[in-house]
């Protein structure tokens, strides 16, 4: 398996307050890689600065491309989707309108509307609630939404940033099993940010845990999840 | 307006964060300043001759209109462009006091303060349902309809119609070696630094905390137990007290009020200056009143003919140099010495 | 009964002006989601261009093809030189810029052409329609440019995907970059087409009100007053809103006894303001759910 993504000293924060204090990590090609960690251990800081959000040093490249200092909207051109904390979604617009954005860089008319059809099948209460505003959906809803959204780019990497906050259990449940399935059946690459540490310890295969701004652990996701020292002290459980 | 979903670049707001760390931590520097400014002031007179007395005057009166919408604006969030209506009827107050029942000038000012007040509160009570671009609109009617109901003919007795109202100049004080402008000058400045003094220490108190809760995320403020009809109206009611006490003083230094003085372009101005100072930065009120008063002269110095042409550039160029006005230029001098 | 209906009627004929102003009032709002103050000034200086450009020989026909072109290209130089410096920065900061701008357009249009009241053709011509007194061939064909453009720029926003990465661009431009739109372009081209709506609505006004460089002011309150009655968020209801407002505004004048000429206008935007408090988000406009 090659590595689809490879960071090294990534340094970033906010309004010259550094967040980060130089990030090391991987991702293979095919494989889940999460970044566990409490609030304000830089998770989504780091994913901000892979997509370009926020200014960051270092280096950080994907399939060869190096992706620091590179504008958003090219870095999405790569084929990377990030589903953001809170979702993101376009809350005036429709549902499907939502998704059609997310596959605004891509030509093949036909194509898109295959995908389409693929989000719905995934997502069957979406396919129910085309036509709403995506405002009035609930939280796992929208939350199903912002994936598809992603999806509809047919990205090589999924970032997704918290997915599970502020969801229902049966709800969060549900989503990791498809998320579970579009990695191994469509081959999506995840970078997964997670404070539920034991949902994202199941999906993934890799595990790196951040602590204000630096790497204090990492390793299969087996073994974190096995290691109780770990858990104890980092993971709260 | 724009939702954005990232935390630390958060929501669009009226106002900048409130009163900025690096401001409060500079105390001693702000104790200093505000000394300097204190012996500038009061030294004024002494230099200048008395039509630039005068102007410097109107600069403070200025800065207290401003100062008030800076309180409604800055420190609660709700956006005015009818503060030129409150300065009419703060000034109108005062000279109608004045002309027909001979009200010594003094007396005027806490009389265009309670009228205003009410008015504020009054108003307020219905624009609590308007939010940003709406409250700007309904404000904007105000505006553009002062001039007009000033001018109505059944008030014609009362307002003196398009012609408006004279006013005497008021006397110095005879144990006073004063001139009349001087006088003024010296009144208008006690006046603006008492009204300072109270505005800061309201903003400091719990009152002023519960306003900035209210501008920076009504909702956690009401589930705190804040009473946000009450607040908002409130905060309608002070800024309008101090922009029409602005408004009566403007009348006595000027000794003339007219429907036409006191338009849209003035609300404008108001605007204008409390960017230029700062947004939810109180002492930035005496830097807008310069910038009011000043500019326009030196942009028709520039050229006659294009004078507007001109304010508008140094406008344009102020805001690049400084887009969040005097309170941004300051806390950059000033992080610059604590760094 | 029959007062009433002229009166709506002629209320309908001014009303077309505000309708064209709200409408790229609107446009410009779905694009950079704020009130362009110095709407109407540009339109004022796009339509003395307009003039300027007839004085130096070109037809009709071809001076306002130029106008457009002009403007637009304007409107994009606007939004990526003039604001680009202050992208960041609040509000309010913007407001004033955009009050500077009107200072500038405002002066610059006197001085060039000085502040005479000139006339301004129509390609209309001005004849009664169907020998109506109350609506003349001119308006009745404003309102239907006003109508026309409506209908396009509904297409355009609903329908094609350049229409729709503006308005999620406008709607929220971090989320709208996280799918590949250029936020940047997108708003210079909202800006770009709010300055050529803007040419236009000046170009089929000014042979109503007469070309000077106060012309406008009036007319963008009214712009305002009709693009928020009808919601922001809609140009069919930035349209309604418009027409809603002249005939708000004659009725006013017509059957209120207080109100003579000079109150009309407040009067008219007291009612709006009004129809705010009980209905917030406009006639037409969509209740954003705002969920905490």
């Amino acid at each position: 398996m090659s590595t689809l993504l490879e960071v090294k000293g990534l340094v970033a924060g906010y309004g010259g307050i550094p967040a980060l204090h130089g990030v090391d990590f991987s991702l293979q090609e095919g494989g889940v890689t999460t970044l566990l960690g409490a609030n304000g251990a830089g998770k989504t800081t780091t994913l901000r600065a892979l997509c370009g959000m926020i200014r960051a040093r270092g280096e950080a490249s994907f399939a060869g491309k190096r992706l620091i200092g590179m504008q958003t909207e090219d870095i999405v051109r790569l084929g990377i989707a990030h589903v953001p904390e809170g979702r993101g979604t376009f809350t005036r617009l429709t549902v499907e309108e939502n998704l059609q954005l997310g596959a605004m860089t891509r030509r093949n008319g036909p194509d898109i509307k295959q995908d389409f059809e693929r989000v719905y099948d995934h997502f069957p209460r979406l396919r129910q609630r085309r036509m709403q505003q995506a405002g009035t959906l609930s939280g796992g809803e929208q939350q199903m939404l912002a994936i598809g959204r992603a999806l509809m780019l047919r990205p090589r990497l999924m970032l997704l940033d918290e997915p599970s906050f502020g969801l229902a259990p049966l709800v969060v449940r549900e989503m990791f099993d498809i998320l579970g399935g579009l990695n191994r059946n469509e081959k999506v690459s995840m970078l997964l940010v997670e404070q539920n540490a034991s949902l994202a310890l199941s999906l993934a295969d890799t595990a790196y845990l951040l602590e204000t701004g630096r790497i204090v652990t990492s390793g299969p996701a087996a073994q974190i999840r096995e290691d109780e020292g770990v858990r104890r002290s980092y993971l709260g459980y | 307006m724009a939702e954005t979903t990232l935390a630390p670049t958060a929501g669009e707001a009226v106002a900048t964060a409130e009163m900025p760390r690096s401001l409060r931590r500079g105390g001693r520097i702000a104790l200093i300043s505000g000394i300097v400014f204190l012996v500038v002031a009061i030294s004024i007179p002494l230099f200048f001759r008395n039509f630039v007395v005068f102007q410097f005057t109107q600069m403070l009166v200025y800065a207290i209109a401003i100062l008030g919408l800076n309180l409604l604006t800055g420190i609660n969030g709700q956006f005015s462009l009818g503060h030129s209506a409150f300065y009419a009827l703060g000034a109108y107050t005062a000279a109608i006091l004045m002309d027909q029942y001979s009200v010594n000038y003094i007396w005027t000012l806490p009389a265009a303060g309670v009228v205003c007040f009410i008015a504020g509160f009054l108003f307020g009570l219905p624009a609590l349902r308007l939010e940003g671009i709406y409250l700007a609109l309904a404000t904007f009617a105000l505006a553009i309809a002062t001039p007009q109901i000033l001018k109505l003919s059944p008030l014609e007795h009362w307002t003196g119609g398009v012609q408006g109202i004279v006013i005497v100049k008021p006397d110095p004080p005879s144990w006073l070696p004063l001139n009349q402008d001087q006088w003024l000058y010296y009144f208008t400045l006690a006046v603006a630094l008492i009204l300072y003094i109270l505005a800061r220490n309201l903003v400091k108190s719990r009152t002023g905390r519960a306003l900035m809760a209210i501008r920076d995320n009504p909702i956690a403020a009401r589930s705190m137990g804040i009473n946000l009809s009450l607040y908002k109206s409130l905060a309608f009611g002070t800024s309008a007290l101090y922009t029409g006490i602005a408004g009566a003083l403007g009348a006595i230094i000027v000794q003339f009020v007219a429907p036409d003085s006191f338009t849209l372009v003035l609300s404008i101005a108001f605007l204008v200056g409390l960017v230029v100072g700062g947004v939810g930065w109180l002492p930035g009120a005496i830097f807008g009143g310069a910038f009011v008063l000043f500019v326009p002269n030196i942009a028709e110095g520039v050229s006659k003919g294009l004078s507007g042409a001109v304010y508008g550039v140094i406008l344009i160029l102020l805001i690049y140099l400084m887009p969040t006005g005097a309170a941004g230029f300051v806390r950059a001098v000033l992080s610059r010495f604590k760094a | 009964m029959e007062l009433l209906g002229q009166q709506v009627l002629a209320g309908i004929a001014t009303g077309a002006i505000y309708a064209c102003m709200a409408l790229a009032v609107v446009m410009i709002y779905q694009a950079i989601d704020h009130l362009n103050f110095a709407q109407g000034e540009m339109a004022m200086f796009s339509t003395f261009i307009a003039y300027q450009l007839m004085l130096w020989g070109f037809p009709y026909g071809i001076a306002f093809l130029l106008t457009i072109v002009i403007s637009f290209a304007g409107g994009v130089f606007i939004d990526r030189v003039i604001f680009k410096p202050i992208h960041d920065a609040p509000i309010l900061s913007h407001v004033v810029v955009f009050i500077a701008l009107l200072a500038i357009l405002n002066s610059a249009a006197g001085f060039i052409w000085d502040f005479t009241v000139k006339s301004f053709p129509s390609p209309f011509g001005s004849s009664p329609l169907f020998g109506s007194s109350l609506i003349s061939a001119h308006q009745a064909g404003m309102v239907c440019v006003t109508l026309l453009l409506l209908l396009f720029l509904f297409f355009f926003f609903r329908y094609t995907r350049i229409g729709l990465s503006m308005r999620a661009a406008a709607a929220n431009p971090a989320s709208a970059r996280l799918v590949g739109v250029r936020v940047g372009w997108m708003n210079a081209l909202g800006w770009g087409m709010a300055a050529a709506i803007g040419a236009i609505a000046g170009i089929l006004i000014a042979p109503v009100v007469f070309l000077e460089p106060n012309m406008m002011i009036s007319i963008l309150l009214y712009g305002f007053a009709g693009a928020v009655l009808g919601g922001l968020t809609s140009p069919a209801g930035a349209v309604i809103g418009g027409f809603t407002v002249g005939v708000v505004e004659n009725l006013a004048g017509t059957f209120i006894p207080v109100v003579g000429g000079e109150l009309k206008l407040p009067i008219a935007l007291m009612l709006i303001v009004a129809v705010l408090v009980f209905k917030p988000s406009g006639l037409m406009g969509r209740t954003v759910v705002q969920r905490v």
